[in-house]
């Protein structure tokens, strides 16, 4: 059996990657629960997001921490005028055509990076990439405790948006029914662009967290949004607190995966976890009945 | 005429390749209840969402005090001064009642008399006022019609639309809503009425229309239209017999 020692940090490492996929699942359970449709955009725009905080740094030399309000409010607007001028409108409402804009929309984007920015991996350095924390049974690199704190923070944030504010209260009750949204006079395409908005804000966010300890490069995406799509499924569609507690599960799997399994097969504990999860539970840990 | 609020003026619409308003002609007299009654598919609900803007007219005009509101949007026309209570249940299940209390006035321009207004209505209404804080979905199904009527109440409406609002409730909360309504018409507010009770329903409104396959076909003040012996045919099942 493994000792302590080495599961101990393993495990605090999973948690970090885990706030982050929890991070990205956020934004993506947002738009689901609002919006009904699956972004297939999600990676895509997370890749670009990645790009903006790479070249904040190498142009101008801005610190990635320093860059969250930039690229936050920059993919905000993305993401708003994204739904405001292309999804909803190229959707007429219905699912499908929705599902098919927002996969286009990710063959274009990712392209477009390819086009650009060619296919290299970078990476980007600061003074903290390989600094560390000790917590006396474990060190943790410090830009992953830095990312674990953010996107914890930002969930916080987010759900306190959610719950205490006009707008939240707004989201949620467009989220759950649309004709009496309309019969009070919200304006829902203004706020199904807003949530559009929010959901990626998060993706600029966990951008920014993760390029001190990450790569971009065009492919990036998909590292993240196939894991991200089970962390929500995992904790139930629409579900924060699911998407939350997903996203951290899923980090602590893949890093004990990769310790038992190897690097290679590490995410193979993933897809069994969510399998034996959706045996048991259909509408994930904290999914309710559609 | 002075005393009409609302004139439909030859509306046409349907869904899709349907057509449901075949050319619906009628005027609503302000500050009364008008009971509209049919047999299913006569377009009643339909109208209701043409007049609020939830389905875009094929052609004919709509009035409202004077001004053209066809083609206005929802919150256009809630600015305007109309509510729409549809059928069904359409609050918000998830948040407390004083906050879909709350969201019915997101169209109001001036925010600052919110709390007051809730407040208000909360009084107004003692069953909500006793719950305010619980979640609309662990309402009874009376109650969160009650809901309904006062969210769209608290932007103090000059027309209401309520459709079927009685379908679901216990004969003695059917009495309640139709108390509320008598009320809202003491002090004023125009009341557009679908009803499957149309009994019951004509026997407290002013007005009635007699809607079929879009079209009205009387239009006459309750009293006559209770004692209309082609309004019992028409419940009975049959047609009306064409007119002249």
């Amino acid at each position: 059996m493994l000792e302590f020692s080495i599961l101990l940090p393993a495990i605090l490492n999973g948690l970090t990657i885990g706030a982050i996929y929890a991070l990205i699942a956020l934004g993506l359970t947002l738009i689901y629960g609002v919006l009904h449709i699956i972004n297939f955009a999600h990676g895509s725009l997370l890749m670009l997001a990645l790009y903006g905080v790479f070249f904040l740094h190498s142009l101008f030399g801005i610190d990635p921490y320093l860059a969250l309000p930039v690229v936050g409010i920059a993919l905000f607007g993305i993401g708003y005028g994204l739904q405001r001028f292309v999804i909803g409108h190229a959707g007429h409402g219905r699912d499908e055509n929705i599902l098919l804009v927002t996969l286009g929309l990710s063959v274009i984007i990712e392209n477009l990076a390819l086009y650009l920015w060619r296919a290299d991996t970078r990476t980007i350095e600061t003074p903290y990439s390989f600094e560390t924390l000790d917590f006396g049974i474990a060190f943790i690199a410090v830009p992953k405790a830095v990312a674990f704190a953010g996107a914890l923070l930002v969930a916080a944030l987010l759900w306190l948006l959610m719950t205490r504010t006009d707008l939240g209260r707004a989201i949620r009750a467009l989220a759950k029914e649309r004709q009496g949204a309309k019969l009070v006079g919200i304006n829902v395409e203004h706020i199904f662009a807003m949530s559009f908005g929010i959901g990626c804000a998060c993706l600029g966010v966990a951008a920014c967290l993760l390029l001190p300890s990450f790569y971009v490069s065009p492919q990036v995406g998909h590292a993240f949004v196939l894991v991200a799509f089970t962390v929500v499924v995992l904790g139930g569609m629409g579900s924060f607190v699911g998407a939350l507690l997903g996203g951290l599960i899923i980090g602590v799997t893949e890093s004990l995966g990769g310790l038992f399994f190897g690097e290679s097969l590490g995410q193979l504990g993933i897809f069994l976890i969510f399998i034996i999860v959706l045996l048991f539970r259909p509408t994930g840990l904290l999914g309710q009945k559609a | 005429m002075s005393d009409s609020i609302l004139q439909l003026d030859a509306v046409v619409g349907g869904y899709g390749k349907m057509t449901i308003l075949n050319g619906t002609t009628t005027s609503i007299r302000r500050g009364r209840i008008t009971t509209v009654i049919g047999p299913n598919g006569a377009g009643k609900s339909t109208m209701f969402k043409a007049i609020f803007g939830l389905l875009p007219l094929r052609s004919g005009r709509i009035l409202f005090e004077g001004r053209d509101v066809t083609g206005h949007t929802p919150r256009m026309m809630l600015d305007a001064g109309v509510c729409y209570v549809p059928q069904g249940r359409n609050i918000f299940p998830e948040l407390s009642v004083r906050h879909n209390l709350e969201l019915g006035a997101v169209a109001l321009k001036d925010q600052s008399g919110l709390p007051d207004r809730v407040a208000a209505m909360l009084k107004g209404f003692p069953i909500l006022a006793e719950k305010a804080d619980s979640q609309a979905s662990t309402l009874s199904g009376g109650q969160q019609k009650l809901l309904e009527v006062a969210r769209g109440l608290l932007l103090d409406p000059k027309l209401i639309l309520i459709d079927e609002p009685s379908i679901g409730l216990s004969p003695l909360m059917v009495q309640e809503v139709f108390g509320i309504l008598k009320a809202l018409r003491g002090k004023g507010v125009t009341i557009l009425l679908i009803e499957q009770n149309a009994k019951q329903a004509l026997q407290m409104s002013d007005y009635g229309l007699v809607l079929e396959l879009g079209q009205t076909r009387i239009e006459d003040t309750a009293a006559n239209i209770r004692a209309d012996p082609r309004i019992a045919q028409l419940f009975l099942g049959g047609g009306l017999q064409p007119i002249r």
